[in-house]
C-alpha cells in the first residue's frame, strides 16, 4: 500500500516529482531509459564498408572483381579484405556495403552449403538458387527495418548455363552480362557495357580479365575508397578460381600540377 | 482380433523384437485398394484402382498432385494421406519459395518418412495408416518411390501396394527389365496387366474405376505437350485400356471382351 496519495495514479518517477517531496526509499525510480533500447538495435548505417564490385559474362562463364580494402568511414582501415566468396563449387558472391554484415551473409551461406552437402544425394544450390535465397533474405531484413546493407553480385556457372544477377539491402534484384555495385555503377558500368555487351560469347579469358583490369584501374584513379589491390574471380566449367592479389600499373605524374596533390609552395 | 499384450502402445516392443501398432498400420495400407508404379528412362507413371463404396457412391480419389513434377498414389486411410499430401504440398512450395527450385523427391519422400518414423517412437501417437508410390522428375531424371507407415522409404524400378499388390508385384518382377526402354504407352500396357493381376474375379479394369498418373512427355493419346505430372482419368483413358491384351483364363473357352463401354450410368458396381 502507498500511503502518500500525491503518488496514486501518478507514474513514479522524477520526471513528476521533480523537487522530492516525498522520501526517496518511497519513489520508484525507472531508470530513466526505454528498457528495450539495448536490446533491440537496427542498422542504420554500414560503418565498416568495401566499395565497388565488378562482374561480366564472358565466353566460357563469369568474371568477377573486387579490390581487398575495407573503409572505416574514410579511412583505409583493412586492406586485406576478401570481398569475393565462394559458395559451393559453382557460385562467387561479391559483397560491397557493410563488411560485418557480408561476413554474416558468409555464415549463412556456409551454412546452407553444408547442409546441403550434408544430403549427400546429388543434389546442389547452383547460383540461381542462392540468388533467390539471397534476395529473399535481403528483403525479410529490409522488412524488418534492419537490412543487411550490402550490395551483392552473384555470378556462376552450372549445367553450361552462365548466371549474373545482383540483389542489395532494400532486396532490389537485377540481372545483366554486366554488373557493378556501388561507384563502380557509376565509373565503370558504362566501360563495361561498352565492351562486353554483344560479345558474351566471343569474349576470351584473357579479354575478359583485361576489360575487368581496366576498369579497376579507372576505379582506383576516381574513388577515394579503393584500393590498387584487388581479387579476380573466374567461374566456368571448371568451377570457381579466386585469383590472389593483384595490381595494376598507375601513372600519378599527370597530379603534379594540381593544388593539394603534390609538393606545391602554394 | 489378434489382441495381444503388447499391442496397445506402439512404444513397446513385443518379446519377439516387434511393435505390433507399426505392422498393425502396414496392415491397414494392405486393406486399401492396390496401386501400381512403374519408372522407364523418361517417365514414372502411377496406376490405381478406385473403389466406390455403393453403386449411389462416386469413387474415391486414389492419385494426387504434389507439385508440378511430384504425384502419388495412395493405399490406405484417405484421410491420414490427405495431412501428409498437404505437408507435402507446404514441402513442394517452400523449396519453390526459398530457392526457386522444384523440391528434389528423394527429399520429399525422406521427409514424410522421417514424419512417420517419429509416430512409431513417441507416446501418445499412432502411425500412419497409409502407403504412398511417389513418382517424380528432378535433376537426377525420372523416379519411383513407396512410403511405408513404418518410416521406410525405397526407391523401386516397380512397385506395387494395396490390397492383392502381391500378384501385380509378381507381374513386375517379371518383366522389369524391358521397363527402362519402354515408351510411354508400352509402360503404361505393362502398368495396366499389373494392376489387373490385383482385381477379383469377374472383375475388369475400365474407365471409372482406373487412374492413371504420369510425369514425362506425353503420349500420343493425350493432348498434353507438358511433362509436368498429370492424372489421367474418365475417357481419355480408354486408348490405353484397349491396348491390353486379354488375360488368358485358364478353363474359360473365350477372353473376357477387352475393358468397358463408355456407358457410365451402369459402370458404378465394383
Amino acid at each position: 500500500m502507498d500511503h502518500f496519495p500525491m503518488q496514486w495514479g501518478r507514474p513514479r518517477n522524477d520526471t513528476f516529482d521533480a523537487y522530492g517531496t516525498y522520501p526517496v526509499a518511497q519513489r520508484t525510480y525507472n531508470g530513466g531509459v526505454d528498457a528495450f533500447s539495448a536490446g533491440v538495435q537496427h542498422t542504420q548505417q554500414p560503418i565498416v564498408t568495401g566499395t565497388s564490385v565488378l562482374a561480366i559474362k564472358y565466353k566460357d562463364g563469369v568474371m568477377m572483381a573486387a579490390d581487398n580494402l575495407a573503409s572505416y568511414g574514410s579511412l583505409a582501415r583493412f586492406k586485406d579484405i576478401q570481398r569475393l566468396h565462394p559458395v559451393g563449387t559453382n557460385t562467387v558472391i561479391g559483397a560491397g556495403g557493410d563488411m560485418s554484415d557480408f561476413q554474416y551473409i558468409q555464415a549463412l551461406l556456409d551454412e546452407l552449403m553444408i547442409g546441403e552437402f550434408t544430403e549427400q544425394d546429388g543434389h546442389s544450390l547452383g547460383p540461381s538458387e542462392i540468388h533467390e535465397y539471397l534476395s529473399h533474405v535481403m528483403y525479410a531484413r529490409r522488412s524488418k527495418m534492419d537490412p543487411l546493407w550490402n550490395a551483392l553480385i552473384v555470378g556462376g556457372f552450372k549445367d553450361g548455363k552462365r548466371f549474373l544477377s545482383y540483389v542489395d539491402l532494400l532486396g532490389t534484384t537485377y540481372s545483366a552480362s554486366t554488373l557493378a555495385t556501388g561507384y563502380g555503377s557509376y565509373i565503370a558500368q558504362p566501360l563495361l557495357r561498352k565492351a562486353v555487351e554483344g560479345n558474351e560469347d566471343t569474349l576470351t579469358e584473357d579479354e575478359a580479365v583485361k576489360i575487368l583490369e581496366q576498369s579497376m584501374k579507372v576505379l582506383f584513379y576516381r574513388d577515394a575508397r579503393s584500393l590498387n589491390k584487388y581479387q579476380i574471380a573466374k567461374i566456368s566449367a571448371d568451377g570457381v578460381a579466386i585469383s590472389e592479389s593483384r595490381s595494376v600499373e598507375t601513372n600519378w605524374s599527370f597530379a603534379e600540377g594540381i593544388r593539394g596533390y603534390g609538393a606545391q609552395t602554394q | 482380433m489378434f489382441r495381444n499384450t503388447y499391442d496397445s502402445d506402439n512404444t513397446v516392443f513385443s518379446p519377439q523384437g516387434r511393435l505390433h501398432q507399426v505392422e498393425y498400420a502396414l496392415e491397414a495400407v494392405k486393406q486399401g485398394s492396390a496401386a501400381v508404379g512403374l519408372r522407364s528412362k523418361s517417365h514414372s507413371i502411377l496406376l490405381a484402382l478406385k473403389r466406390s463404396t455403393g453403386e449411389l457412391a462416386s469413387y474415391q480419389q486414389k492419385m494426387f498432385r504434389i507439385d508440378d513434377h511430384v504425384g502419388i498414389a495412395i493405399a490406405g486411410l484417405t484421410s491420414d494421406a490427405r495431412v501428409l499430401s498437404n505437408f507435402m504440398r507446404q514441402q513442394a512450395m517452400s523449396s519453390k519459395m526459398a530457392f526457386n527450385r522444384p523440391v528434389p523427391v528423394n527429399r520429399l519422400v525422406s521427409a514424410i518418412a522421417d514424419k512417420a518414423q517419429v509416430n512409431t517412437q513417441e507416446y501418445g501417437r499412432r502411425p500412419y495408416g497409409v502407403g504412398f508410390l511417389v513418382i517424380g522428375q528432378d535433376q537426377s531424371g525420372p523416379h519411383l518411390y513407396e512410403f511405408s507407415p513404418s518410416g521406410n522409404s525405397y526407391e523401386y524400378y516397380a512397385m506395387s501396394i494395396g490390397a492383392r499388390s502381391q500378384s501385380a508385384k509378381t507381374y513386375l518382377e517379371k518383366h522389369y527389365e524391358s521397363f527402362a526402354d519402354c515408351s510411354l504407352e508400352d509402360l503404361i500396357q505393362h502398368g495396366l496387366h499389373a494392376l489387373r493381376e490385383t482385381l477379383q474375379q469377374d472383375k475388369d479394369l475400365n474407365v471409372n474405376n482406373t487412374s492413371i498418373g504420369v510425369v514425362g512427355a506425353p503420349s500420343m493419346h493425350e493432348k498434353t505437350t507438358g511433362v509436368s505430372f498429370r492424372i489421367l482419368e474418365g475417357e481419355i483413358i480408354q486408348p490405353f485400356l484397349d491396348t491390353m491384351i486379354p488375360k488368358e483364363v485358364p478353363g474359360a473357352a473365350a477372353a473376357p471382351p477387352p475393358a468397358a463401354s463408355t456407358d457410365e450410368d451402369v459402370q458404378m458396381a465394383e
